[in-house]
């Protein structure tokens, strides 16, 4: 292709940029946070991807894998406690979530 | 067997026994095994090292060195010379004969393996005291023995008198310390050297010097013997600071009988007796010795006419057979001094061994106006007690008689007629206080509770044995003192290790002899007014029985001088001065200011994740910027320029 790296790098950073104003902004629920996680991780994901065809390494491609794995499993996790969150406190809304504070 | 292990058998079997019966305080059995075993090898060990150096009995080895500092020198090490093996004989005999003793009167105490493992740390210290090469060391067993009394007094630290007790006898020793310490220093000063050999060869060098204490000049000699007297005064309670001793009978009575009667009360004693080439240039301290010695025998004396704790009784006896002996050294008998001091420590220890048997008896009960009748009961007892009173009030053959008529006859040699007078009327009054207390006890009607009087009996075998032992040396060891200790020609002789100053060509009249005695039995019938109450009534109404029965108001007198001065101050320190000023403006300051500034923090601690990880995207953010800027130079403007850190296409 001719466009070189930069408009992957960009949509790469569009993504990751959303994905930390997801993490930042949102005030609703918890999943929405784990949502904005796996955006996160796939920018890092497309910038791997992008890195490695510009550089004819393919040890780039091999790493996004084991990340969309180890993505995989931090979801699979991740929801499984938001489970027993929402069973121990009846709501997963981020207000109320501020045990850290006491 | 080489003369230095006997010699550290003697001293260091106590310490292991004492070491190894803290491990075993589960044990009770053990431990009073293990104590009795390491007091009597000490015992072995003595007879043992004074066998093998016979007839040259001057021993001393240097074991570890303890300070280098500047001039000053000093080893821990045995010294052995006649006087030492006579108190370390007389320390561990009795100390033996108590731990037997005490496995009987503490049967029944949950304590009892730790009170027996206190019982072998005191012999220790004492006998590190006694066997003390230098002054240092002699200090530190000084201030052990103190340790192991309060530990002691204090044993049954669930009576709060107790507790008290145990603090006062710590806090007035410390009185006399302090006065010990400044003695030393002063000896260091000017002798530069704490070895007791190296002081007695310095000593002709330093008569007639001078030194500056205080801003006064006195003579050294003088000033160091007076220092070490007040130390003396207090270890062996002398008038003014004797009232610790009646109230340390707060300990359990075995206490009462090896510490604050036939061992650690003698310290003092011991220590003025193993200076004596020193007190012997220093007239003036001497006649205070006199003064002071004559005072405690006769006040004491007097106190202890109208009390009514049978124990306190006894203390008193002990404060005023301790001036006697001071009064000897004051007279330059030291030798009449030790012979009391081995005789008293055997008939006290009877008595108070006995009293201890008698308030078994009355399950605890300690008043005299409550006992009575109980020759009866406790017949053995009794009959035991009888032989340790009349060796006390000096009754002819029996020990007491022997020391007491030498200390009396010294006094005459002195030409001191006022101590003369006032040791005559002490023996009256000795008289009159003892067989008052076994009237009480012993004749009468029974004034005890139904309760208590039901419970009485003899005391169990193990409880008996020392009290015969005792006896017999009551009985007998006034005419075997007498004729080794104090004839000249006898077999043992002090080999210079004490100064004795011979009495011949003074010979006593016989007036004197007969006075003793006569004076000993007019006291003994004076309890025959006991028969009379109208007399009885007449006499304790007036100032001098208050005085007697108060004490003297030794202790009210000092609490208004002395404790109240200090509890105010105290209180005024840490009420005002630690309140008000230290803590408001320290601890209490800072607390307030870093309280204030986390009250303004506050709102930075959400709890939101969401924040916190704001905060962490925006702080890297703004390191990662601060990298480039100062690490980073695109060099704007000219050139296109690649991803990559490392190359800059031009």
């Amino acid at each position: 292709m001719f466009f070189g790296i930069r408009p992957y790098l960009l949509v790469s950073s569009i993504v990751f940029s959303l994905g930390l104003l997801g993490f930042f902004l949102n005030r609703r629920h918890i999943i929405n946070l784990l949502m904005s996680i796996e955006l996160i991780l796939l920018a890092v994901n497309i910038n791997f991807i992008a890195f490695s065809a510009d550089f004819h390494d393919l040890t780039g491609q091999v790493f996004s894998l084991f990340i969309l794995t180890i993505a995989a499993a931090e979801a699979a996790i991740g929801l499984a406690i938001l489970v027993v969150y929402f069973r121990n406190r009846a709501t997963i809304n981020i207000d109320e979530s501020v045990l850290l504070k006491d | 067997m080489s003369p230095s292990l006997l010699s550290y058998g003697i001293v260091l079997s106590t310490f292991v026994g004492f070491s190894l019966s803290l491990c075993l305080l589960k044990f009770p059995r053990v431990v009073q095994a293990i104590t009795c075993l390491a007091v009597a090898i000490s015992f072995l060990c003595i007879v043992g090292l004074w066998l093998y150096l016979n007839p040259n009995l001057n021993f001393s080895i240097d074991i570890l060195s303890w300070l280098k500092v500047g001039k000053l020198r000093v080893n821990w090490g045995f010294s052995f010379d006649n006087f030492t093996f006579i108190m370390g004989a007389v320390v561990t005999f009795v100390s033996f004969w108590v731990h037997i003793y005490a496995i009987g009167y503490m049967a029944q105490d949950i304590n009892r393996a730790r009170f027996m493992a206190y019982l072998n740390f005191f012999t220790f210290m004492m006998l590190l005291l006694i066997t003390a090469p230098n002054i240092a060391q002699l200090f530190v067993g000084w201030e052990g023995v103190g340790l192991a009394s309060y530990l002691l007094i204090g044993f049954w630290h669930q009576r709060s008198r107790a507790g008290v007790a145990a603090v006062k006898a710590f806090i007035v020793n410390r009185v006399g310390d302090m006065a010990l310490i400044l003695g030393i220093c002063a000896l260091f000063a000017e002798f530069e050297t704490l070895d007791f050999s190296l002081i007695l060869l310095k000593l002709p060098s330093q008569i007639d010097q001078v030194m500056t204490f205080w801003g006064y000049s006195l003579p050294t000699l003088e000033l160091i013997g007076l220092l070490l007297f007040i130390g003396a005064m207090a270890k062996s309670a002398q008038i003014g600071l004797h009232v610790w001793l009646p109230d340390a009978m707060e300990g359990p009575t075995p206490v009462s009988a090896l510490i604050h009667a036939a061992t650690m009360v003698t310290a003092g004693v011991f220590l003025i007796v193993n200076l004596s080439p020193l007190y012997e240039c220093t007239p003036y301290v001497r006649q205070l010795m006199v003064a002071v010695g004559a005072a405690t025998s006769f006040f004491a004396a007097i106190v202890a006419l109208t009390q009514n704790d049978i124990k306190r009784i006894i203390a008193y006896s002990t404060s005023s057979q301790l001036g006697y002996m001071i009064l000897a050294c004051g007279c330059s008998a030291y030798s009449a001094a030790v012979f009391h001091l081995v005789t008293h420590a055997f008939f006290k220890a009877l008595l108070f061994l006995g009293a201890g048997s008698v308030i078994h008896a009355m399950s605890d009960e300690q008043n005299i106006q409550k006992m009575g009748g109980l020759a009866r009961l406790i017949p053995t007892t009794y009959s035991l007690m009888w032989i340790g009173s009349l060796a006390l009030t000096g009754i002819p053959w029996l020990s007491g008689y022997y020391s007491k008529d030498l200390i009396i006859e010294s006094v005459w040699a002195s030409g001191q007629t006022g101590a003369l007078v006032l040791s005559l009327l002490t023996v009256a009054l000795t008289a009159f206080y003892s067989i008052r207390l076994l009237w009480f006890v012993f004749h009468g009607k029974s004034r005890a509770d139904e309760h208590v009087a039901a419970h009485i009996h003899e005391s169990p075998l193990i409880m008996l044995v020392p009290l015969f032992v005792l006896a017999l040396g009551s009985i007998l060891g006034g005419w075997f003192g007498w004729h080794w200790l104090i004839q000249e020609q006898g077999a043992f002789s002090w080999q210079g290790s004490i100064v004795q100053i011979p009495l011949s060509g003074k010979h006593a009249p016989a007036w004197l002899h007969v006075a003793t005695v006569g004076l000993a039995i007019l006291g003994m019938l004076g309890v025959l007014v006991y028969k009379k109450p109208r007399l009885i009534e007449w006499l304790s109404n007036n100032f001098l029985y208050r005085f007697s029965f108060h004490k003297g108001y030794f202790d009210e007198i000092y609490e208004i001088c002395f404790l109240r001065p200090a509890f105010a101050l105290g209180d005024f320190l840490g009420r005002t001065v630690d309140k008000n000023i230290i803590d408001r403006l320290g601890p209490e300051a800072s607390a307030n200011i870093s309280i204030a500034l986390s009250e303004k923090n506050r709102f930075l601690q959400t709890g939101y994740l969401y924040r916190y990880v704001l905060v962490m995207v925006l702080a890297t953010m703004a390191l990662v910027g601060y990298y480039f800027y100062q690490f980073y130079d695109p060099g704007f403007g000219n050139e296109v320029w690649d991803i990559s850190f490392k190359t800059r296409v031009p």
